[in-house]
This record gives structure tokens, C-alpha cells and sequence, in this order.
């Protein structure tokens, strides 16, 4: 046993060693107040379709740092990742908002100079110091890109078009429908109940009391012999809708993109209940060991250009409405297609990813934690 | 002969006195203890069995009884035994492990059932030239990627798959088997096939020709001569096989994810997800299951002789 605290000693020394020569020059509060000569290198977890080429081949030649990323498929593998190996294995994460709390309160992640970034002041007012990243205005890292899970459908096969998110919970498309494969999915089913079913007075699809959280896991229950299959990876469900095995799910707008690039005849749209969304978040690993590549790439992928072309690509929102009139530029019309620069009242009207936790507002504590969201999903997909 | 000799003994002339007097000690010591010549020849596979194989398998077991805090999912080592408790209390993964087992079971069954005839044919019925011809058919999927293989299954089951085209061409209703637990068992018996081939080939190639005449000789038919002569000393083969089989499908979970349905969860992907979700405690709990599995069934495959035939 005494071996073994010897050993985390050390760990924890050789940490903080690697930690002491942070970025530049630091300032009382600890952040740095410039950015450092470059380490040549950078290791991302990011999603898929966030670091291509197209933006990171300019970076790497720009600042000499060379990008190796790892793509993550869920954001609880995104968190298991920056943990391993005592979390010095990776500099940062694109990392959404169910993942970034749990980030934070892990000490995975090291406070930002947001100032560091030049485009951070141009970023709309909601995405600057947002509560999933922004902890008692401490800085846990950059905003980056938005959007929302879409409701995707084969124009072909379902008809009429759909405007609700109970076509994926009714039998008409049975055998035909496919959702991801996670946990945070059952906020899809909250979501829906709180217009379907007013008298569960659902007024945010995590943060759910045992009532709530039992009407939509029965939900679930009675979508499960509808589904074709949970998918893992986005290019499953392009298979699916490219075979035919499916006509209707929840997706992203990435794979509307990729479909209808294959010209397969699909549309998505946000349902009248609204929708999840994502706000993701590039974050600094506490024990980073290229800091100063990491705030070269934060503030790389924060200008206009790239904000531009990763939201074309991907099919999402820049946080910089600066990118607007280069994605116009791009691809003619796709600044309105995915919202750029949109107004406070859409932004709010997307309920993004967040960690559930106990504490559920007014006091109460009695809401359904992650730990329990797991749990039910495990049981429901056994 | 004696050439050989000559120089072996010119070389150990001109060996060093010290140097070959050491050599002779160390065979003596090897010949007085075997057991130390056994030590060196075992000690660097040893090694590596201890390091690599117990050590993980010690650490798997000891992270099984601990925790992880609700909010940031990190380890926290409070020893417990939760879950193993849960394991046992909840419905689902009694489920999942009855569906693995079972579809391994399915799986090793088909592939004894097709493996028989084929390596019967080729011990005792193939030429030369058909036998090594067969050889390379049943080996060549061998060659290409595992993951390659899934995806053409897939693409064969598919909805607009090659299957039910050809069903459409024959007048047929279409075979909704895509994404299904049929999918994941036919998947299985087909990539897994070779392993149980090559056991029941070398089982059928060892009996000699000499019992088969000797059972017809005493009057014995076909059918009698195969159930009392030839299946009993092939089946150790057929066991030696299925410990393949039955293994690399309890232990797999690429195949359920890609071509799964909605009820095609292995123990391997409830692992794989818990282990994504941080909770790796409650993951290598249920990863001590099919340990057990495996021990109980090669215990059965011992008594059943198939360790002499692999």
C-alpha cells in the first residue's frame, strides 16, 4: 500500500513538474497574459469532422505545432479519454456540454485566458462565458460551434412530412426508425413529453424527477420494438438511410449533409417541440503538455475563416458571427441554412447538452443524476 | 561421419580450458537437474504470462471492487463488492449474458455441423491436389481484415442487400434479417468456420484406415461404422474446435454493434459502453463473467479430451 502512495506521489510531482512551464508569461491569477513559442506538437480528442485538413494543414504550417487528433464517438468516451494516462496523454477536447461539467469538477481541465484569443470578443453574447464552460467566472475554455440534433426523414418514404418528434415513437414507421445509441438520448424523449404529456411539467428534459424520468424511460420502452437499430457512429445511420433500412431518426445535420451529397432524398428539420443541441467547447487538459499549441489552435479555430469552413463541413453554427459573410462566400445561402448569427430567442429555444445531476434547481434534489441515466440506458438497451 | 567429429573435436581443442570447462559444468548441471534446463527454456514465456496475462487478469479483478463518484465519474478506491451484487440483482445483465452464451452456443453448434463433412471430405476423401486446393478456400477469408468481413454481411443482409434481391429475383418474399440477432449468428458461424475446420480435419486425418476396415470386416454398415468408430474419435476434435468458436464469439462485441438489432447487446458491448461511461469497476466486474464461463467450459472440454487434439 505504501508502494502505491509512493508511486501516486511521484505521479502527482512529475504533474506538476510538466505543469510549471506554462504558457508565456503568467500573471498573479496564475493565467498566462501571452502566448509562448509553440511545442511542435498537439494531441486532440475531438469529434469527427473537426479537425480536417482544410483548417489544420494552414494551422500546422502557420504555427509549427503538428496535429495528431483522436476522434471520440460520445462525450462520455471523450471523458475517459482525457483521463487516461493521469490526463497527460492529450492537450484538449472539443468538448460538449455534458461533458464539459464533468470535465471541470474532475480537474481534468485548466482555467483559459479567454483575452489570448483575439476573435473570443466577437463571439455572440450567449456563447463568451457560458455556464457549461464557465464556473464562477473562471474560464474552462473556448467556446467553438453549435447546433441541434435534427429530425432526419427519407422525403420519398414518409409522407406527409413530419413535423413532430412522434413520428419516431409511432408505429407507422415501424422497423424503419433509428436513434443514437446514448444515454443523453433520453433527454430526446423528455423533450417530447414536455409538450406531449403537459401534466408531467417537464420544464427541462435533465433535469427530471423520478416521475418524469419513469414516463420517459416507458417511452423508450415502447419505441424500442419500433427501432431498427441504435446507432453508434454517424456513418452507420448514413447506411442505414442509403439501404433503406431506415426512413426517419434523430441525427445531426453532418449526416444530412453526407446523404444528400450521395443524393440520397432526405431532409431534416427542427420539430415543432424543439429540439437537443450542442454547444461545444475547445478545453485545455490540466496536465497539458503543449499549452501553448493548445492556445495557438483555440485561437485558430476561433477566426472567421475557419469558424466559416468547420460549419460548412460539419453542418453547425459558428459562435463567431463574423464567419457569416465567408460561409455566404463558401457555400451561397448556408449562413441562413445553419443559423449563423441568428437571434437570442433560436439560440435559446435548443436545449443543449448537459450533465444531469441531483440538484435540479429551486432547492430540489431530488432529480435523476447521469449515474442513473446510464443505468437505465444499459437496461433498456439489454 | 567421422569428418564431423574430427573437427568437432578440433574445435574443442581449441577451445579455451576455462570457457569449456564452464560448458561442461552447465550440461552437467543441466544433466543432474532437468528442472533447471526446464527453468531456462520456460523462463522468458514465464515472464511474459506473468506480466502481461496475471498481472492484467490481478488488476482487472481488483478494480472490479471499487466505486466511482456519481458526478465526475472518477475511480475511487473504496473497496466493495456492489458490483457484483448488482450484477446479480439486475434483470439485464442476466439477459445479455444468457443471449451471449446462448448465441456462442448457436454459433459453435453450426459450425460443427458444417465443419464435419468438409473435413471428412478432405482426410479421407480429397487428392492431394483438391485437399490443398480446399486448404486455401478455407483460409483465404483469413487474410482479409475481420472488420472487412462484417461490413460485406452487412451489405449482403441490407434491406436492398444482395439477399433479398436475389429472394426478389426468385419470386420470394424479402428476408428481413438485416440488423438482428440472426444477422450477428450467421456473421459468427462464418467467420469463425476455419477454427473449427482445421481441429476436425486433424482429428479425422489421425484415425487410421485400418480401424474402418477392421469395423466392416466385423460386419459393421456405414452408418453403424461412423457413429461407433468415427465420430467418437473425432469428437475430441470437434470439442478442440468449439473452445475456438464458442471463445471468440463470447469474447466479441464488433460484430453486435455493427450488424446487431435492437436486442443484440453481448457482454462485450455492455462492457465497452460501461468502460466508455467511466464506470470501470462495474465494467470489470462483468468482464469476470465470461471468465467463468470459460472455465467451466474448459473444464467440460478436459474431461471430453480435447487438449489431446488440439
Amino acid at each position: 500500500m505504501s508502494r502505491i502512495k509512493r508511486v501516486h506521489i511521484l505521479l502527482a510531482a512529475a504533474a506538476a513538474a510538466l505543469c510549471v512551464p506554462a504558457a508565456g508569461v503568467s500573471s498573479p491569477s496564475g493565467l498566462p497574459t501571452s502566448i509562448g513559442k509553440g511545442e511542435g506538437q498537439l494531441n486532440l480528442i475531438a469529434w469527427e469532422g473537426y479537425t480536417q485538413p482544410q483548417w489544420v494543414k494552414p494551422f500546422e504550417k502557420a504555427t509549427g505545432c503538428q496535429v495528431n487528433a483522436k476522434y471520440a464517438g460520445s462525450s462520455d468516451e471523450m471523458v475517459t479519454l482525457m483521463r487516461q494516462g493521469g490526463g497527460s496523454q492529450y492537450d484538449g477536447v472539443s468538448a460538449s456540454g455534458d461533458a464539459s461539467l464533468r470535465l471541470i469538477y474532475g480537474k481534468d481541465v485548466q482555467p483559459v485566458n479567454p483575452n489570448l484569443i483575439p476573435d473570443w470578443k466577437n463571439f455572440i453574447p450567449a456563447l463568451k462565458s457560458p455556464a457549461h464552460n464557465t464556473v464562477n467566472g473562471v474560464h474552462y475554455g473556448i467556446s467553438l460551434q453549435w447546433g441541434p440534433n435534427t429530425l432526419l426523414y427519407n422525403t420519398k418514404l414518409v409522407k406527409p412530412a413530419p413535423t413532430s418528434w412522434s413520428v419516431i415513437y409511432s408505429p407507422k414507421y415501424r422497423g424503419k426508425i433509428t436513434v443514437p445509441d446514448n444515454p443523453i438520448q433520453i433527454a430526446d424523449a423528455a423533450l417530447y413529453l414536455s409538450k406531449a404529456q403537459p401534466s408531467l411539467k417537464i420544464t427541462d428534459p435533465y433535469e427530471l424527477n423520478q416521475a418524469q424520468f419513469n414516463a420517459a424511460i416507458s417511452l423508450l420502452k415502447r419505441q424500442k420494438p419500433l427501432i431498427k437499430k441504435y446507432w453508434a457512429l454517424a456513418s452507420d445511420e448514413i447506411d442505414l438511410f442509403k439501404n433503406g433500412d431506415a426512413v426517419v431518426g434523430a441525427s445531426w445535420p453532418y449526416q444530412t449533409n453526407t446523404l444528400q451529397a450521395a443524393k440520397v432524398p432526405v431532409k431534416d428539420l427542427i420539430p415543432k417541440e424543439g429540439a437537443t443541441g450542442w454547444a461545444d467547447t475547445w478545453m485545455m487538459s490540466s496536465h497539458a503538455q503543449h499549452p501553448n499549441c493548445m492556445y495557438k489552435w483555440m485561437a485558430w479555430v476561433s477566426t472567421p475563416k475557419v469558424q466559416a469552413e468547420q460549419a460548412i463541413y460539419f453542418g453547425e453554427t459558428p459562435a463567431n458571427p463574423k464567419a457569416c459573410p465567408i460561409m455566404n462566400k463558401l457555400s451561397p445561402g448556408s449562413a441562413a441554412q445553419y443559423h449563423c448569427g441568428a437571434s437570442a430567442s433560436y439560440f435559446n429555444s435548443i436545449r443543449f447538452w448537459k450533465t444531469p445531476v441531483a440538484a435540479c434547481g429551486n432547492g430540489q434534489n431530488d432529480c435523476m443524476d447521469y449515474t442513473k441515466w446510464q443505468q437505465a440506458w444499459t437496461q433498456l438497451r439489454g | 561421419m567421422a569428418a564431423s567429429l574430427d573437427t568437432a573435436e578440433r574445435l574443442s581443442h581449441r577451445e579455451p580450458g576455462r570457457l569449456r570447462a564452464a560448458r561442461l559444468g552447465l550440461s552437467g548441471l543441466f544433466w543432474r537437474h532437468p528442472w533447471a534446463k526446464a527453468l531456462l527454456l520456460l523462463a522468458p514465456p514465464l515472464l511474459a504470462f506473468v506480466l502481461v496475462y496475471v498481472a492484467s487478469l490481478v488488476a482487472l479483478f481488483l478494480s472490479s471492487f471499487w466505486t466511482v463518484n456519481p458526478l465526475t465519474t472518477e475511480i475511487q478506491h473504496i473497496w466493495n463488492v456492489g458490483n457484483y451484487t448488482s450484477l446479480w440483482d439486475s434483470s439485464v445483465f442476466r439477459t445479455v449474458t444468457f443471449r451471449t452464451v446462448g448465441i456462442a452456443a448457436a454459433v459453435t453448434f453450426t459450425d460443427a455441423v458444417l465443419a464435419f463433412p468438409l473435413g471428412y471430405f478432405m482426410a479421407r476423401i480429397a487428392g492431394g491436389r483438391s485437399r490443398a486446393f480446399i486448404f486455401v478456400a478455407v483460409l483465404l477469408p483469413l487474410w482479409s481484415s475481420y472488420l472487412v468481413r462484417v461490413y460485406i454481411w452487412r451489405l449482403i443482409l441490407d434491406d436492398k442487400g444482395v439477399l433479398n434481391w436475389a429472394l426478389g429475383k426468385a419470386g420470394l418474399p424479402a428476408a428481413n434479417i438485416g440488423y438482428s440477432n440472426w444477422a450477428v449468428w450467421l456473421i459468427f458461424a462464418y467467420v469463425w468456420l476455419p477454427f473449427m475446420i482445421l481441429p476436425v480435419y486433424g482429428a479425422l486425418e489421425r484415425i487410421p484406415d485400418s480401424y474402418l476396415e477392421a469395423s466392416r470386416d466385423l460386419g459393421a454398415g456405414a452408418w453403424t461404422t461412423f457413429r461407433r468408430v468415427v465420430l467418437p474419435l473425432a469428437l475430441p476434435g470437434v470439442v478442440a474446435g468449439s473452445i475456438f468458436t464458442f471463445s471468440l464469439t463470447l469474447g466479441d462485441y464488433v460484430t453486435p454493434l455493427l450488424a446487431g438489432g435492437t436486442n443484440s447487446q453481448f457482454i462485450g458491448n455492455v462492457v465497452y459502453s460501461q468502460i466508455g461511461s467511466g464506470d470501470v469497476p462495474s465494467a470489470a466486474a462483468f468482464a469476470a463473467v465470461p471468465l467463468a464461463v470459460m472455465a467451466v467450459y474448459l473444464l467440460i472440454a478436459r474431461k471430453l479430451g480435447a487438449f489431446e487434439a488440439i
